[in-house]
């Protein structure tokens, strides 16, 4: 039991996402793979609040297009990549291609096969679900919320370490 | 809504992310593909989380370690990426063939 803005909302986020995400890997300049990332980013967000998921649509926003892309463009901007006319693409992009679309055909093939006719139903209580997802992660989740917080820590002491000039 | 829409969406963009890992050749655009790959993942655990209500909101705490992952990644691989740019003056995937066999 889907409303209309549902669908019709879908179908624009889905489009955002899906045009964004081709540039991201098709255009010639990094700067703008790295801004047209922010498109798809921002689109899934979107599809997250479509999905009565609001709290991980705020974490895409703040973590991914807040945290991430801002450390990609540092990445792009520290390696002095060549900005503009740069040939980014090697000479696979054919096989490439055909990779990408054997995986998309069977994918989708089968997720066709096996969901095709399942409904998600938003029935008629959509309610916040932030509450739940906390009571989620703190009662069934603590021991992997532990985990990925001590992953985090060594992560960051990691890439210091690695980026670190040697004193001498 | 056919859950179905949301499921072959994210096999698009993974598929998406899969071109882009083989075809780009500059290190943090391969990494800006994984980025998409794991955007994929995410949106099936939360398409899936809607689906299944009644099994509980575990598709949205699995979409939040993804997410927490991912920005662990993002920093390794960004110093790794500079690392490699410090002593090579180069971050082309093509030159970095050290350790092939």
């Amino acid at each position: 039991m889907a409303a209309p803005w549902q669908q019709g909302l879908f179908w624009i986020l889905a489009v955002v996402i899906a045009v964004s995400a081709i540039r991201v890997v098709t255009t010639r300049n990094v700067i703008h793979a790295a801004l047209y990332l922010v498109g798809t980013l921002m689109g899934a967000a979107g599809l997250y609040m479509l999905l009565v998921a609001e709290f991980v649509a705020w974490v895409q926003v703040l973590v991914y297009v807040g945290a991430v892309v801002v450390l990609m463009l540092f990445g792009l901007m520290l390696t002095r990549a060549p900005i503009g006319k740069g040939e980014f693409d090697n000479d696979q992009r054919p096989l490439a291609a055909l990779c990408a679309l054997a995986v998309f055909g069977v994918t989708s093939w089968i997720l066709i096969d096996s969901f095709g006719d399942k409904k998600i139903d938003f029935g008629g209580n959509i309610r916040s679900t932030t509450g739940d997802v906390g009571m989620m992660i703190f009662r069934d989740f603590v021991l992997p919320f532990e985990v990925v917080s001590v992953l985090l820590l060594a992560a960051l002491v990691g890439a210091v370490v690695i980026a670190r000039r040697d004193p001498q | 809504m056919p859950v179905v829409f949301f499921l072959v969406l994210s096999a698009l963009l993974f598929s998406i992310g899969v071109y882009g890992v083989l075809a780009r050749q500059h290190a943090v655009l391969v990494l800006l593909s994984i980025e998409l790959m794991l955007n994929a993942v995410n949106v099936n655990l939360v398409a899936f989380s809607a689906y299944l209500q009644n099994a509980g909101l575990g598709g949205q705490v699995f979409a939040l370690f993804v997410i927490a992952v991912a920005a662990a990644e993002v920093g390794i691989g960004l110093a790794i990426v500079i690392l490699i740019y410090r002593n090579r003056a180069s971050v082309d995937l093509d030159d970095m063939a050290l350790m092939k066999w």
